[in-house]
């Protein structure tokens, strides 16, 4: 398994430490702790005009413990691992949990439903090249993009800038129940806004982004920068359109933004505070028929893939809402509890609080070719960015600014924007009439480009 | 009584870097700035910073959690031309510190013989006054706080279903040495309570919440009960039971006074912060002396109001801030800068760099964005609209700086018919251009109000507490995004 000389040795080095925690807050009297130990290693540089902007590089280290003695829970993190620092700290929180207040629900995990941590998934997360790229080439990849992005047009009068970023980590979860899971992972993006000058003082920002675990699977930086552009002066000249009812085609970066709001209501913590919309309605159907949704932990080089939850759960794929019907919610091991419901393994991080989370959440794919949504549309909108926070989980309440094109007899024509889009999200979901074969995992929340039959627009 | 001192007024230091056996001497201050400029940078800053921070939440009457910790390090900025470099160490170990300054100082690629340093220790003002940090505040009484907000909430009407509330707070120290020589430390209280609350009432569900605080100890709570906060979720929750879908498209909408601050912070701040403008990205760019608002709009950043979540003794370059005026009479007077982009700009550093932690570099920010009072009745102001909306509380904003088009989300809102509020509005957002809605300001109130402190602005992946404030004001035109066409 070892994917660099290093690795092996590092997580030596945390396993050895999180043990040692582990043993002392079992001496200290606990019932139950999860201790999760981390390292990382980042460099982060920016470049604008040609010119260096930022160049920016650390190693951090970190502990984390949730602990519970007689029901009681507390957490707290640190970042100094030295032994002496991490006892001193141990006692602390033990002590902290004394103010909290019994709570029935709040049990781990037994043993029993622990992942076997000798044959965790190996989802292929971490590359050898990544820690290896040093300041002087990242500053070269992010040139290369914002030269292409000033090359590509020469509307293009300035510059956000461009960066590259890396990052590496490996961290280690133990729990008194006797789970040991190493995990470590890479991930690196490239990020270029290039900036156009519209009438009466306006600027018009594209940006444009390529990011995964692996370097070798990024975009090249002159067709990021490209697209850069391509995204600012498109929309050169936009205005308002009028205030009425139209269809609407999200692009997948919008669509994704809505699917990522169908995550903040599936997820365990949100239906048992009674924060989701979609809480009494397992069983029902909540999409059109052909919509499916799933959590997918084991996504090979996926942005959000884990080896096990933060509790220690084995994980596996979890289909959310099955051809427009709500299947399951996504749950960690107290919420299942609050709700009654068997936990699905999807607590996020360790060594704190646990909370249903999502992993890779995305929309499967349908049929289409993206051009295809736009057919039989006489008069509509293509949404391409979206603004705001106007969404309310409790009730599906939706409205958000958004920016795009107009859609005239199935053919984008001009730049829209200062507009805004609504509708209550169960009636988006069930508006869904057409799926586009669009989909990435670029992001670990992720949709296919996707139709809606009509939505309010609020514009002239 | 505090042991700690009579007068109630500075609190005392625990940061190690201050006090005990690791105190950051002066020599090694000028040592490490001397390493951070050795390859030729123009000058470099160290930031150390020392965090402890307590919370409880309690959901549904109980308490769910404790939690809290320490975190502590130094971050070492050298800035040569208008590029930076940058590097940390979580930890107070003089050679972490010497590795992280000779990282950052790779951004210069000369070297040069550094001058000795000469060190001196700058004494800030105090602009905010705690009694008792609330971090200190045992355990059980904190958690008696949550549960009277909780009680509260429950009491005011047997259709609130559910209660979950948190109090957060903190003492954070920070000590900023740059290579001029100046060193200044500064204690920076802050707290915060919120109460949110789910009603229902047959096949309706609705939320409302409550939130407030600053740079205030034990002693906000005399200013603002949690029983106040209990009953002011309680009460938007009731409200919104009885909400009906909001119009859609143009219309005047009256932004009452206190939390509409958000727009201001949206519409105009942001766009204000200069390092937009020496990149020229904003549409605010070289605008300065032009009309940007209606000559009823002054708006100004004020980094000294006492107690308010965004005031700032000193900055996180170690400059004292002052009032900035941003726009007077509907005039463009100038931006909020870092050192950065003051050095650009030609002007004084002016105090508005701020970041989210010793791991980031600091970036022009807002402290507490105001619009100043006007002469305008508020009543009269609701009076003279025919068919528009009156927006109270906002869940947040955001702005594309590059054009100018801002968002923010309303979740308290009343339809306003015939010159009176009429009926409540489900959540809905507003959009407008920042120069062309500020342009249609008809009508400032004389009823100034900050809003209580519950505001974290995001810029770049980083999180500061800031303040907002205005008095009731009126806008002709704004586009409101509801259902109803």
């Amino acid at each position: 398994m070892a994917s660099t000389s290093k690795t092996p040795e590092i997580l030596a080095r945390l396993t050895g430490s999180a043990e040692h925690a582990v043993a002392t807050l079992r001496a200290l009297g606990v019932d139950h702790a999860e201790v999760s130990v981390g390292v990382g290693n980042e460099l982060e540089v920016g470049v604008r005009k040609d010119e260096p902007e930022l160049v920016k590089e650390a190693q951090s280290s970190g502990l984390s413990v949730r602990v519970m003695r007689s029901e009681r829970v507390a957490t707290s993190s640190t970042t100094d691992l030295s032994k002496d620092a991490v006892e001193a700290f141990l006692k602390t929180v033990v002590e902290m949990a004394e103010i909290s207040e019994p709570d029935p629900m709040a049990a781990p995990p037994s043993p029993d439903e622990l992942a076997d941590a000798s044959a965790l998934p190996e989802l292929d997360l971490f590359d050898p090249e990544t820690d290896g790229i040093d300041a002087a080439r990242a500053l070269e990849l992010a040139r290369a993009g914002e030269r292409a992005a000033f090359a590509a047009d020469k509307r293009i009068t300035t510059s956000e800038g461009a960066s590259f970023s890396r990052s590496s980590g490996h961290g280690v979860l133990a729990t008194t129940g006797g789970f040991v899971g190493t995990r470590y992972g890479t991930y690196q993006s490239l990020v270029v806004q290039a900036v156009a000058d519209d009438e009466g003082g306006k600027k018009r920002n594209g940006m444009y982004w390529t990011g995964g675990r692996f370097f070798a699977d990024l975009d090249d930086p002159a067709s990021v920068g490209a697209e850069a552009a391509l995204r600012a002066v498109r929309t050169l000249g936009a205005s308002k359109m009028p205030t009425g009812q139209y269809p609407i085609v999200f692009d997948k970066d919008a669509a994704r933004s809505i699917v990522g709001l169908v995550a903040s209501c599936v997820v365990g913590d949100a239906v048992y505070r009674k924060r989701s919309y979609l809480a009494e309605r397992l069983g029902d159907a909540v999409a059109a028929s052909g919509v499916t949704i799933v959590d997918d932990p084991l996504v090979s080089r996926g942005p959000g893939s884990r080896r096990f939850d933060g509790e220690g759960r084995a994980v596996r794929a979890i289909p959310v809402i099955d051809d427009g019907v709500l299947s399951t919610f996504l749950l960690d091991t107290y919420s299942a509890r609050k709700l009654e419901m068997s936990p699905t393994g999807s607590a996020s991080g360790g060594g704190g609080i646990p909370h249903s989370s999502v992993s890779n959440f995305y929309m499967l794919a349908g049929e289409l070719e993206p051009e295809a949504l736009l057919e039989g549309i006489e008069t509509g909108l293509y949404v391409s960015r979206m603004m705001g926070f106007g969404f309310d989980a409790v009730t599906g309440t939706f409205s958000r600014g958004a920016e795009g094109f107009l859609i005239e007899n199935g053919k984008l024509t001009r730049p829209v924007g200062e507009i805004t889009i609504s509708r209550n999200l169960d009636d988006i979901l069930l508006g869904i009439d057409a799926i586009a074969n669009d989909l990435d995992h670029r992001t670990s929340t992720a949709a296919p480009s996707f139709r809606v039959d009509q939505m309010t627009v609020a514009g002239s | 009584m505090n042991p700690k001192g009579s007068d109630n007024r500075v609190a005392a230091s625990e940061a190690p870097f201050i006090t005990g056996p690791h105190a950051i001497d002066d020599t090694l201050i000028a040592r490490a700035l001397g390493v951070a400029l050795e390859q030729g940078g123009d000058f470099a800053d160290l930031y150390f910073e020392y965090r402890r921070a307590a919370s409880i939440s309690m959901e549904d009457g109980r308490v769910r959690s404790v939690g809290g910790g320490i975190d502590l390090g130094v971050g070492v900025r050298v800035v040569n031309g208008t590029a930076v470099g940058y590097a940390y160490a979580e930890s107070l170990d003089p050679e972490e510190l010497l590795a992280a300054a000779r990282t950052a100082a790779r951004i210069a690629t000369g070297g040069k013989v550094v001058a000795p340093i000469n060190v001196t220790r700058v004494r800030a003002p105090s602009r905010y006054a705690v009694s008792e940090n609330l971090v200190d505040v045992p355990g059980a009484d904190r958690v008696a706080l949550l549960r009277r907000a909780d009680a509260a909430a429950r009491a005011a009407d047997s259709r609130i279903a559910r209660v979950d509330a948190s109090l957060v707070s903190v003492h954070k120290e920070l000590l900023v040495c740059n290579s001029r020589g100046a060193v200044v430390h500064d204690v920076q209280p802050m707290s915060r309570m919120g109460v949110s609350v789910v009603a229902g009432d047959g096949d309706r569900t609705e939320s409302g919440s409550s939130g407030g605080g600053g740079r205030y100890g034990i002693e906000y709570f005399a200013m603002v009960s949690p029983e106040d906060h209990g009953q002011e979720a309680a009460r938007v929750a009731l409200v919104n039971l009885d909400s009906r879908p909001a119009p859609a498209g143009a219309m005047p909408v009256v932004l009452a006074p206190g939390d509409s601050g958000i727009l201001l912070h949206e519409a105009v701040g942001h766009g204000l912060e200069a390092d937009f403008n020496r990149k020229q990205t904003s549409n605010y760019t070289g605008r300065v002396g032009e009309s940007v608002a209606s000559e009823l709009v002054t708006v100004v950043d004020d980094p000294a109001l006492e107690g308010s979540r965004g005031s700032i003794n000193v900055d996180d370059e170690g400059e004292i801030p002052q009032e900035h005026r941003l726009i007077e009479d509907g005039i463009l007077r100038g931006y909020m800068h870092d050192r950065i982009s003051a050095e650009h700009f030609g002007e004084p550093a002016s105090g508005s760099g701020r970041r989210e932690s010793f791991r980031e570099v600091p970036l022009p920010r807002m402290t507490n964005t105001l619009m100043t009072a006007g002469q305008d009745d508020p009543e009269e102001i609701i009076r003279s609209v025919k068919k528009g909306v009156y927006a109270k509380k906002f869940s947040g904003g955001q702005v594309n700086i590059s054009n100018g088009d801002f968002v923010f989300s309303l979740t308290e809102g009343y339809l306003i018919e015939d010159g009176k509020i009429t009926a409540p509005l489900k959540g809905v957002n507003l959009i407008g251009n920042g120069p062309e809605a500020l342009a249609t300001v008809s009508k400032v109130g004389h009823d100034f109000e900050l809003s209580d402190g519950m505001w974290t602005c995001g810029k770049d992946g980083q999180s500061v507490p800031v303040g907002v404030g205005m008095p009731t004001v009126k806008l002709d035109e704004l586009t409101v995004g509801g259902t109803e066409a």
